[in-house]
This record gives C-alpha cells, sequence and structure tokens, in this order.
C-alpha cells in the first residue's frame, strides 16, 4: 500500500521539490501551501506521515502541531518538521510539542528521505 | 568758731546723712517711698562730679585762668545733652549686663578677660588715689583755714591728724552703707539718698556764697560784671585749642572716672531716669558754676594779697565776718568731698576685689584644692577690706605729697588716667570687630604714656621722675623727653599728655583688633553689646525670668509646623491635667519641648531656642557654638545629599534609557538575523533541493531538466534581489546615499514609472486612472530615487490588488513648497491592524513567492523619501491601498538627511 504523506509548506519551489524527491522513492504526496484549513483534514484523515513548515502565512507551524497534539487521532501522527529560522529556541519549543523530528532548510534530499521513511516505520 | 563745735557740726550733719541713707535703705527694701528711686534723685546723685575740686577749686581757677574752668563741665553737658548717642546705650547695656564697674564692662566685652579688668582697675586707682587724697586735703585745709584761731590746740592745725580721721569716718560710712548687702546688681539706695542730699547742700551753699557775694559785697549783677573787666587778667583770655582739648577731656571723664560710671550707670534703674538728667544735670552744673567768677573776682578784689583763691568759697564769708554763711560754705565744700570719696572708695572697691583680690583668693583656694563654699561672707569682707585699702593709699599719698600740688591739676590729672578707657569703650559699644587684644594693648600704651607724660612728673621732681629725665628724656634720649614726647613742644603738659596717651591708645586699640580674631566669646559679647537695642526680648526677659507658654508656642509651630506645635502643647497640657493649648511650664515640659524640637533642629539649637526663650539663662557660647557647627553640618550633608540623590537619579535614568535602546537594539537585531536567515535560507533550500535532483538526473525528462534549472535561476536571481536591497537599505539607513539631483518633470516620471512596473503579472489587465494635466510639474529632485519609489508602489499595486477589475488612480499635486502624489487601488487595502508594519523591514503580509520579494520594498521606500525631504504615508479610509508621497518642489543640495 503507497503510504501518504502531507506537505504543509508556503513556498512552491520547496514543496515542489519535496513532492518530486517524495513521489519518486513511493510516496503518495498531498501539499497544502496555506496550513489554514490544514488541521481538519489531517484529523479526519490522517496521513502516514506529516512535513511541516514553521514559518506560514497567517498560522504558524507550531499552532498546527500543538492542535494536532490535542487531537487523538493525530496524536501519534509522525510530524518532521522543516524551518528556514534555524534558531536553537525554535528546536526546544518543538521538541516539547512533541515533534518527531526537526530538521533546518537547506536540507539534504537524502537525509529528508531517510528521515521519512524512518518515521513511516518503511525500514 | 572753735574746733570743737566744728567737729561737732561735721558729725551732725554725718550723724544726719546716716540717718537718710538709713531710711533710704529701708525704704528701698520696703518698697515705699518711690520717689526715692525718681529722676531727680538719680540726677542730685551725678553731681557726685562736683567735688571739692569744683566747689573750692574752681573760684581758684577762675581766679588764675578766667573763664575756662567752664570747660570742666561744658563736656559733661554736651554728653548728657547728646545722651541719645552713647549713654544711653552704655545704662542699657550696664543693666542688662549686671555690669558692677566700668572695669567689669570692658572686661565682659572683650571676651570675660579678667587681664582687662585688672589693668583698668589699676588704671583706676593710680587715677583714683590722688584724687581722694585731693579730697582729705582739701576739707583738711578747709579745717585749719576755719579754724584760724592761734590758740588752738596742735589737734586743730595738724592737717595730717584731720585727714586721718576724716579717712577713718568716711571709710566707716562707705562700709556702712556701701557693703551692707550684696546685690547682684550693686546698687545702693542709701548711698544715693545720702548723696543727693549733699548735691542739694553744696549747691545751696554755692549759691548763697555767690548772693552774698553779688547783692551784699556788690551792688548786684551790673555792679559784678564792671569788677570782672577790672579784675580782667590777660590769661583770662580763651584759648580755642586749649579750650577744645578741656572739653574733650571732661566729656570722656564724665563717662569714664569710676565714680561717674558707678552713679549713671551702675545705679540707674530706669531709661527714662537719664531723659530727664539730659537736661537737669546741665542745668545743676550751670547753677554751681554761675557765681564762680563773681566770687573769685570778689575774692581777689576783698582778701588780702598772696590769699589762696582755691579758699576764696570759704575764706570770703569768714573775712567779711558772716560765720553763719562760712558754715554752710564749709559743710557744702564737705559735702563736696564727702560723697566724692564715698562713692570713689566703693567704685574702686568693687573692682579691686572683683577683679583682684576675689579672683586671686579662689586661685590660691583651689590650689589649695580647698572648698569655696559661700562666697558672700567672703566678697563682703574683701569689699570692706578693699575700702579701706582705696582710703587708706588716699590718705599716704596726701601724706607723702603733703598736698603740696595745686588742687585742680590732681583732678585734670585723674581725668587724663581714665580717659584711656575710652577707645576701648568706644569699641565695645560700637565696634564688634574691636578685640580683646586691640583693648589690651591700647590701654597698655595709653596707661604707660599717662604714666610717664603726667603722673610721674606731678609728683614734682626728682620725687619719681628726676630733674635729669625731665630734662634731657629718659635715657639721654631727648624725644623721650616727659613733657615733649617726640619732639613736640606746643602743648603744655596736660594736653601733650592727653594727645600723645589718647593717639596712641586708639592707634593701638584698632591695629590690634585688625590684627588679632577675637574669640568665639569676644564675637558673641560684642555682638551682644553693639546690638544691645535690637533684642527688646532680653531686656523683657529680666523683669520676667521666666517665659510663658505663649512665648514658646510661636516658636515651636515655626519648627514643628502649626498643626504638630499646637498638638504637642495641647497634650502636654492635657498631661498637666489643663485644658487648651498653654502648659504650665515645668522642668519636665520644656525637657520634653527640646527633645521635640531636637528631632528637627539638633539638640544644641533647640537647647539654645528653649534657653533664649526662656530667658533664665543666657545661653553660652558653647551652646552657639554647637549650634553653629551642627547647623553647619546638616547643610553640607544635605546639599551633599541631594547632589548625590540628583546625581543618582541622573545616572539611573541614563542607564535605563541606554538599557532600553540596548534592548531593544538587541531584539532589533536579533528579530533582523532571523528574517534575514530565513530570507537567504529559502532560496537556497530550493536551490539544493533541485541541484541535487538534477545531480541524479537519470530517467528524468528534458523537460523536467529545464523547469528545475528554470527554478534554480529564478531563487538565485531573488537572492541577488535581496542581497541589492539590503545593501540598498543600510545605505539608505545611514544616509551615505549618493543623491543625483537634478530638474525633471513630475508626469514624465510618472510615465515611465508606470511603463517600467508594467513588467510585474504582466498578464493582468490593470487601469490607471490619471489626470495629466496637473502632474504637470516642474521638480527638482533625485529622479532615479523618486521613480524607484513609484514603481515600488505600483508593482505592489498590481501584485496585491484584489478587486476583479483592478485599477489605480494618481493624484498629483503643488502644496505650497511640496508636491503630493496619491496612489489609490480599488482592493480591499491593509487591514487596519497592519498599517502601521508595512514599512518595516520584512513585514511582508502575504506568502513571498506570490510577491516575489523580501517584504523591504516599503521599506526602502520610506528611507529613500527621507532622504528626499519627503514621506510616504499609507492614508486609511479611501476605498482601497492608498499611498501618499510627498517631497519637495525643489530639492536643496543641503537637504539631504
Amino acid at each position: 500500500m503507497v503510504k501518504r504523506v502531507v506537505v504543509i509548506e508556503d513556498e512552491p519551489n520547496i514543496s515542489e521539490a519535496i513532492r518530486y524527491i517524495l513521489t519518486r522513492n513511493g510516496w503518495h504526496v498531498d501539499v497544502s501551501p496555506d496550513g489554514v484549513g490544514a488541521v481538519q483534514s489531517l484529523c479526519d484523515d490522517p496521513p502516514d506521515l506529516l512535513i511541516l513548515d514553521l514559518m506560514l502565512p497567517n498560522i504558524s507551524g507550531f499552532e498546527i502541531l500543538k492542535q494536532l497534539r490535542q487531537d487523538a487521532r493525530t496524536q501519534a501522527l509522525p510530524v518532521l518538521m522543516l524551518t528556514a529560522k534555524g534558531q536553537g529556541a525554535d528546536r526546544i519549543q518543538a521538541e516539547q510539542l512533541g515533534v518527531s523530528r526537526f530538521m533546518t532548510k537547506p536540507f539534504a534530499n537524502s537525509e529528508v528521505i531517510a528521515a521519512v521513511d524512518e518515521l513511516a516505520g518503511v525500514k | 568758731m572753735s574746733f570743737n563745735l566744728l567737729v561737732l557740726t561735721c558729725l551732725a550733719y554725718v550723724v544726719f546723712l546716716f540717718v537718710v541713707a538709713s531710711a533710704a535703705e529701708r525704704s528701698a527694701l520696703e518698697g515705699r517711698a518711690r520717689w526715692l528711686r525718681s529722676s531727680v534723685v538719680y540726677t542730685l546723685s551725678l553731681s557726685v562730679y562736683c567735688t571739692a575740686w569744683t566747689f573750692y577749686g574752681a573760684v581758684g581757677y577762675a581766679a588764675r585762668s578766667g573763664l575756662e574752668f567752664m570747660t570742666i563741665y561744658l563736656g559733661p553737658t554736651l554728653v548728657f545733652a547728646g545722651w541719645w548717642v552713647l549713654l544711653r546705650k552704655l545704662v542699657r547695656i550696664g543693666r542688662e549686663h549686671r555690669v558692677t564697674s566700668i572695669a567689669d564692662l570692658i572686661s565682659a566685652r572683650y571676651g570675660k578677660s579678667n587681664l582687662l579688668g585688672v589693668i583698668v582697675t589699676l588704671l583706676c586707682v593710680s587715677a583714683g588715689t590722688p584724687y581722694i587724697a585731693l579730697q582729705l586735703q582739701s576739707i583738711a585745709q578747709s579745717f585749719t583755714v576755719f579754724v584760724a584761731d592761734p590758740d588752738a590746740s596742735r589737734f586743730a592745725t595738724d592737717r595730717t591728724l584731720i585727714a586721718f580721721w576724716v579717712a577713718a569716718g568716711l571709710t566707716l560710712f562707705t562700709i556702712a552703707f556701701g557693703t551692707r548687702n550684696l546685690d547682684a546688681n550693686e546698687q545702693h539706695h542709701g548711698v544715693v539718698t545720702a548723696i543727693a542730699v549733699e548735691a542739694v547742700v553744696k549747691l545751696l551753699a554755692l549759691i548763697a556764697v555767690g548772693i552774698f557775694v553779688v547783692w551784699v559785697v556788690a551792688e548786684g549783677p551790673r555792679d559784678i560784671l564792671t569788677r570782672i573787666d577790672a579784675q580782667a587778667l590777660p590769661q583770662w583770655q580763651i584759648q580755642p585749642g586749649r579750650w577744645t582739648g578741656l572739653i574733650l577731656l571732661s566729656a570722656i571723664a564724665i563717662i569714664c572716672l569710676p565714680r561717674m560710671f558707678q552713679v549713671t550707670v551702675v545705679e540707674n534703674i530706669d531709661d527714662k531716669h537719664l531723659a530727664t538728667a539730659s537736661w537737669a544735670f546741665p542745668l545743676y552744673l550751670f547753677l554751681i558754676s554761675l557765681f564762680v567768677l563773681p566770687i573769685a573776682v570778689i575774692g581777689m578784689e576783698m582778701m588780702p594779697a598772696g590769699s589762696n583763691p582755691d579758699m576764696f568759697v570759704l575764706t570770703l564769708p569768714l573775712h567779711m565776718g558772716q560765720d553763719g554763711l562760712a558754715l554752710l560754705s564749709f559743710l557744702g565744700g564737705f559735702s563736696a568731698a564727702t560723697s566724692m570719696v564715698i562713692v570713689a572708695s566703693l567704685a574702686l572697691a568693687t573692682m579691686v576685689s572683683n577683679h583682684i583680690v576675689v579672683p586671686l583668693w579662689l586661685k590660691l583656694r583651689a590650689a589649695q584644692n580647698l572648698d569655696t563654699g559661700d562666697m558672700r561672707l567672703l566678697v563682703l569682707s574683701v569689699r570692706r577690706l578693699s575700702i579701706s585699702l582705696v582710703l587708706g593709699l588716699g590718705y599716704i599719698y596726701y601724706v607723702v605729697t603733703g598736698g603740696s600740688a595745686a588742687l585742680a591739676s590732681i583732678g585734670l590729672i585723674a581725668f587724663v588716667g581714665v580717659a584711656q578707657f575710652m577707645p576701648a569703650l568706644l569699641g565695645a559699644l560700637f565696634w564688634r570687630g574691636a578685640s580683646r587684644n586691640g583693648a589690651a594693648l591700647g590701654l597698655a600704651i595709653g596707661g604707660v604714656l599717662w604714666f610717664y607724660t603726667l603722673f610721674l612728673p606731678s609728683f614734682g621732681p626728682d620725687m619719681f621722675v628726676s630733674a635729669q629725665i625731665m630734662e634731657q628724656g629718659l635715657w639721654g634720649q631727648g624725644w623721650l623727653r616727659p613733657y615733649s614726647l617726640f619732639g613736640l613742644t606746643a602743648l603744655d603738659p596736660l594736653l601733650h599728655a592727653l594727645f600723645w596717651s589718647l593717639l596712641l591708645n586708639s592707634m593701638a586699640f584698632c591695629i590690634g583688633s585688625f590684627v588679632s580674631f577675637p574669640s568665639p566669646i569676644e564675637r558673641v559679647q560684642g555682638a551682644l553689646f553693639v546690638n544691645v537695642f535690637d533684642r527688646p526680648g532680653v531686656a523683657r526677659s529680666w523683669s520676667r525670668p521666666v517665659a510663658q507658654a505663649e512665648d514658646l508656642l510661636p516658636m515651636a509651630q515655626r519648627i514643628l509646623g502649626a498643626a504638630q506645635g499646637q498638638e504637642f502643647f495641647r497634650a502636654q497640657a492635657e498631661t498637666q491635667g489643663k485644658t487648651g493649648f498653654l502648659p504650665d511650664i515645668t522642668p519636665e515640659f520644656l525637657q520634653s519641648l527640646e527633645l521635640k524640637l531636637s528631632g528637627s533642629v539638633g539638640a544644641a539649637t533647640a537647647h539654645a531656642m528653649i534657653s533664649q526663650t526662656v530667658g533664665s539663662t543666657v545661653v553660652s557660647v558653647e551652646d552657639l557654638m554647637a549650634v553653629a557647627s551642627e547647623t553647619a553640618q546638616i547643610i553640607e550633608y544635605s546639599t551633599q545629599l541631594e547632589a548625590k540623590s540628583e546625581e543618582l537619579a541622573r545616572t539611573a535614568r541614563k542607564l535605563r534609557d541606554a538599557n532600553e535602546k540596548l534592548q531593544s537594539l538587541s531584539e532589533q537585531k536579533d528579530a533582523f538575523l532571523s528574517q534575514i536567515s530565513h530570507e537567504l535560507r529559502t532560496p537556497m533550500t530550493s536551490i539544493r533541493a533541485f541541484s541535487e535532483i538534477l545531480m541524479d538526473a537519470e530517467g528524468m525528462s528534458t523537460e523536467d531538466q529545464v523547469h528545475f534549472a528554470r527554478i534554480i535561476h529564478d531563487e538565485s536571481i531573488r537572492l541577488t534581489r535581496l542581497l541589492d536591497d539590503l545593501l540598498d537599505l543600510s545605505v539608505l539607513e545611514h544616509g551615505q546615499v549618493q543623491l543625483n539631483i537634478g530638474p525633471t518633470n513630475l508626469r514624465d516620471l510618472i510615465d515611465k514609472s508606470i511603463t517600467a512596473s508594467k513588467s510585474v503579472q504582466a498578464e493582468r489587465e490593470f487601469r490607471i486612472l490619471r489626470n495629466r494635466d496637473p502632474e504637470d510639474i516642474e521638480i527638482v529632485t533625485d529622479a532615479g530615487r523618486l521613480s524607484q519609489v513609484f514603481i515600488n508602489i505600483l508593482s505592489n499595486s498590481r501584485k496585491y490588488c484584489d478587486a476583479e477589475n483592478p485599477q489605480l488612480k494618481i493624484r498629483a499635486r503643488r502644496k505650497g513648497r511640496m508636491v503630493e502624489v496619491d496612489f489609490i487601488d480599488n482592493g480591499s487595502g491593509i487591514p487596519r491592524d497592519k498599517q502601521a508594519l508595512i514599512f518595516e523591514k520584512f513585514s511582508r503580509l502575504t506568502d513571498s513567492m506570490q510577491a516575489g520579494g523580501a517584504g523591504l520594498g516599503l521599506a526602502i521606500c520610506r528611507e529613500i523619501m527621507n532622504n528626499l525631504g519627503g514621506d510616504i504615508d499609507y492614508v486609511p479610509g479611501q476605498g482601497g491601498a492608498a499611498f501618499r508621497v510627498t517631497f519637495p518642489l525643489v530639492l536643496a543640495p543641503n537637504a539631504q538627511a
């Protein structure tokens, strides 16, 4: 069965790159450029993995993570958080909110693939 | 007249005086007979100035020198007529400080210096002893003149013996009335009353003789005047210089003579008496001098040649066979002499005992470590002993000199002696800067000069001063001749001595005072003396030694504040069981008040203030010094504290400001770095990801490869633009921008900007609404920078205007020296809460890819407009996003920021 990953990322070029890499590795990728309506659909239909950008328009990645962890259906959802800000304080906050993996941009494609496989329990 | 009868008359007269004095003393004690303390008695007592020298000697003086004897009365007349100037102050000070003698006054003023007391006492005794001897001599002489009986006993003609008994009798009288009580203010009502009676007797006697001479011997005033003219001698001519000197001398003497000081100052009980005396005493002097010249002239006419003119007052009635009148005259002279001796010996004895004997005695007792105990008896004994000593000295002087010198000269010599007190006395009253050292120096120099130039030579050649010294000066130095010191030969010995002694005395006094710095106690006393009339409260406090609560309350209010002061007094009254605000003045109350005030003004000040108000104790110098240092310390501390706290507040404010600035700078820097990091990493993430994808391009379509390469290309351009914007902003922010100012046309500029902005979302239909005519404005500015701003606004509008049919209105107009250009689109505009943010760096409101910038555009626009001397604002409420660009019509080169 094809695993499904949701990518919440406002930079179209970055989400396109992620989509290309993961699709090539056999994932089904759904991209959402805006996190506002994403939480509801994630809870209703939880994917196997979520790739979450921290800096989003209108709502921050932290807020989305917090809401997901409060819902039973997404409490254990593996979340890979990506950020371009790269500050230590953000990593600590993300871990406190229950992030599965925290990576800074720019990233190596192979690292993302490895992290996604590991979090989804593919290997 | 027989000798025995005369003695009997004298004894009877003395007994009469004794009775008068006793009665007065008793009345004073019982508070009756207030007239005894009236201004009349005071004025009459002042006549102690008129001694036997005046009574007998004035006639002799007139016989020898004409009207010159008047100078002796003119000086005192001037002083009393001008009593307001000097006597009033002297008397007030004397009473307030309970001065007992002139020595006491000078010593008290100059820091209670006993050295000065001793100097003044010694000078007084030196000058007074011959003076007393002179009175003894005149009484003895009058005895022998009166008893011109050749059969009389040896006793009746032995003047020395007569003088002895007179001296002994006067000693007893003075002791009896002068040392009866030991009152602190040294007032002797009995003595004063007796002196007043004697004043009446001597005046009556002299007037009686005068009337006898004018209307019995001569034929009335007219006859007398012609006889005076007939008798006139060449030496009767008035010598202005000598007159001036003698008037000055007698004026000084009336103040400085110990006996005059005693009756004028020490015995004074009321300032008002002085006002009466100011005219009554000159009147007395006028009356007593009225018949002097007639008596002298008639005496010279009637008496046999070689008769002593000093005795005319007595010998003339005797010669004319008027024994009764002669007896009255004798009693007048007796009165004059005895009153002087009594008062002078009393005054001198007070000085001797207070300034010499008692201090020595105390020192001796202290050295032997004995308890001083009750001083009363000691002081009285010493006083009695001193009276005997003074009279004894006078008697010895009389015996030693043999009574040879003319009466008048001895009086004037004494005058010059006591005149030495004048500089120190005037300084005491009027000059706060006068110091103890100056006074001591002046008195010593004046005293020595008086001794050397007048007193010692007066004993006659070879008595104390050898004829050789008189001729050739001390140690053969011609300029040291006693009668012509420093080669001054133009003056007679008396004025010569007066001139040099007073001149050098005053100079030494002034120089000494200028050179030496007065001690604290001298300064305090100086202020109390010189400003005696500035403190009416002190004068009152003597009659009412304890202040009322009414006096303390205002003081407490001043210090504690009205409400608190009143409350304190009310509470204190309540604890005493009283209602109202005025508690009884108990020691407990004063202590708690002092404690209360101490909290506000310091302990020493509080103590001093209460002491002064209560008036029971004079504020001590130690108190005042403590006040001064305490106040100085408080002022010093509070000034320092004030300065410190102000400085602290300033520093704290500076620190707070700096800290806030640093903090906000730090926050800005962190936020900026974080933003930069994000803006750089985002395109780099795309570039890296697609580069890695392309590196593994196996099986990838060419189409995809081109697409990915284009993304990399676009993101690289985005990175470059970001860096360009950052650098541009940095340059603009730091005002380092180079403006290229020149003339241009606004309409052309807008045209070019619109054309340039069309590349942004070129596919969108976008209407521009313009009114081209008002845009036709010639401006001087940096055209490139201004069009950069216009392009930014136009591009933003093209990007963000969310209207169905987007359109933009451009409105340009002149406003004075400024130009306004509005850009208004028909989109939904910028939310109110974001309007303040749009000009901040990285304040992009929507996602960056759509805008294609890093959010620095409007920040750069604002910096550009600031550099062009204008501004860019968001104008709310225009139906869409509305920006207003304002800039000067002509940008002066120096307007650059």
